[in-house]
């Protein structure tokens, strides 16, 4: 199938900041990207640039065949855009608005009519329809960005940051009717609440400083993590030391580390070497060395600790 | 399509404009204080004509600063709230989105200008005045705020900030206006030939707002009202497009 979204070499200076370099991708309908990175990474410059609201300083992007500056209506004609903070005219009420939008993409009639009232219901709006945006919460005005930008049924759905600033349960809406759209759609949406990524993601895409740093599903991610299949331990205190000297020893271990047994609960850490299964090794050693163990849990990888080592990692060159 | 849009963008500016204090509190404002220059300034009765010269002659002085006022918002406001994002993301090009914004804000002069038509009823009630006179001297009116308003717009989509656009409008919008008098030509004169002191000269708003509150539009001022009009906004898009690669 072809690429719904496609980047090539995409680029943004600001003055003499890269800001964006030479970023590539591709997205295809029925995916739902992960955009990741630090603040100040490229995120929104990049989702900008694919939406029209900044100039490509070099590269290309195509949204459904459409390039952005080439054919700028078209590209935008096929794209949903919700902008980081969702900016919306604080006078108008949703309504108004949707009218508004449904009028500059050139829905009439009873399409128009469709279209706002599928909206409205699909995003549990018919309750704050009629008041001024500026009067409702934050989940709401969150809503009807959200909203606006599905009003066209686009193909493709670019949102930065559609959960932030929301609570628990806001985001879990929010994240559901992302769930919903996907099957036909291409969604990127940007964000850096990690959790998120393994909630709505079937690929995340890791940005830093400007570049593509990871490409991969959730599940890949949570891989490299070195707590990907780590052993933690609570022992007696007495025996910590005896316990690392043991499992120092362990051939597929790859590093024993102290924990705060007040604040993580654990005493140790063991970290596998890349890709073992060590939890039944590190049984075995430790009862051979007569160690009591009072706790054991396996772990699996966290994806901030992939954030982490990805996005601080030094450029290669 | 790109005429519906501009439609669109027309409506929903005009009534933005009513949805907020600020409409109303320039059209008090204006009615107020064109009834007071007529009367105390202009010496409206003291005159003893039938026409409404002492009415309109203050005009391009109040809005010097009323009309910088309704321009400041257009882009400033959008830029700063962020919704000029949600707005240029849109299937639209910038040339509808700067004439929608303009017309509407040059709909709302002309309501503004229209309240004014107790003034009209007062002096047809007095005497028997050239209400073809009055219709152009409303027509010369409407016209310099339109100028002032492209101008103002233009300035209002370099900033963000309200102030600046309102403070850099009125300044430009002083520099057209007063370009026919000594204290704007003088710094021509010193370095520039004879033609450019002449064209810069024939910039003058005023002058030119005289001839249309004689009652007459001479075709150059039609042509340079519309020509300034024209060229502003084709430079508020140009700003527009290149704020997207600045």
């Amino acid at each position: 199938m072809e690429q719904a979204v496609r980047l090539d070499q995409l680029t943004r200076h600001f003055g003499r900041f890269t800001a964006v370099d030479r970023i590539s991708f591709g997205v295809r309908r029925g995916e739902v990207v992960g955009f990741l990175g630090p603040n100040g990474a490229g995120k929104s410059t990049t989702m900008r640039m694919l939406a029209g609201y900044l100039t490509p300083s070099g590269g290309r992007a195509q949204i459904m065949g459409h390039d952005v500056e080439a054919e700028p209506l078209e590209a935008r004609g096929a794209l949903g855009y919700l902008p980081e903070g969702a900016p919306l005219y604080g006078d108008m009420t949703p309504l108004g608005l949707f009218n508004f939008v449904a009028s500059m993409r050139g829905m009439t009639g009873a399409t128009r009519r469709h279209n706002i009232a599928t909206v409205i219901d699909r995003t549990d709006l018919s309750e704050v329809a009629y008041k001024p945006i500026e009067t409702l919460s934050k989940g709401f005005k969150r809503r009807v960005g959200l909203a606006a930008a599905i009003l066209h049924d686009p193909p493709v759905l670019i949102l930065d940051e559609p959960t932030d600033g929301l609570d628990p349960n806001q985001k879990h809406e929010v994240r559901g009717l992302i769930a919903a759209m996907a099957p036909d759609k291409a969604i990127i949406v940007s964000t850096h609440i990690l959790e998120e990524v393994s909630a709505v993601c079937t690929r995340a895409i890791v940005i830093a400083r400007g570049k593509v740093v990871a490409d991969a599903t959730p599940a890949q991610l949570q891989a490299y993590s070195e707590w990907q299949d780590a052993v933690s331990l609570r022992l007696p205190a007495e025996q910590v030391a005896q316990a690392r000297t043991a499992l120092a020893e362990v051939d597929s271990v790859y590093d024993v580390r102290p924990m705060n047994r007040a604040i993580d609960g654990y005493d140790l850490l063991v970290v596998p070497v890349q890709g073992e299964h060590i939890a039944k090794a590190v049984a075995d050693q430790l009862a051979q060395a007569g160690i009591e163990i009072e706790d054991f849990r396996v772990e699996t990888g966290r994806l901030d600790d992939v954030f982490r080592k990805l996005t601080t990692m030094q450029p290669a060159h | 399509m790109r005429l519906r849009q501009t439609a669109t963008v027309f409506t929903r500016e005009l009534a933005s404009y009513f949805a907020t204090p600020v409409a109303y509190v320039l059209i008090i404002i204006f009615l107020a204080a064109t009834g007071a220059f007529t009367f105390y300034v202009g010496g409206f009765f003291q005159r003893g004509q039938a026409d409404l010269a002492s009415f309109f002659m203050f005009h391009p002085w109040l809005y010097l600063f009323l009309v910088p006022a309704v321009a400041m918002r257009l882009w400033a406001e959008e830029r700063r709230t962020g919704t000029i994002e949600l707005l240029s993301t849109l299937p639209v090009g910038s040339f509808p989105l700067v004439l929608g914004k303009f017309l509407a804000a040059w709909a709302f002069c002309g309501i503004a200008l229209l309240l004014t038509f107790p003034i009209w009823i007062t002096v047809n009630w007095l005497g028997d005045p050239d209400n073809g006179v009055i219709v152009m001297g409303y027509v010369g009116s409407w016209l310099i705020a339109g100028c002032f308003l492209a101008l103002g717009s233009c300035m209002s989509a370099i900033t963000k900030n309200q102030v600046v656009a309102f403070v850099l409008g009125a300044a430009l919008c002083f520099l057209f206006l007063m370009s026919g008098v000594e204290m704007v030509l003088a710094a021509f004169r010193a370095w520039a030939p004879d033609f450019l002191v002449d064209l810069v000269a024939s910039f003058s708003l005023i002058t030119h707002f005289a001839a249309l509150s004689k009652g007459t539009l001479p075709l150059t001022t039609a042509v340079f009202i519309l020509t300034l009009i024209g060229t502003a906004l084709f430079v508020n898009k140009l700003i527009v497009d290149l704020k997207k690669a600045g």
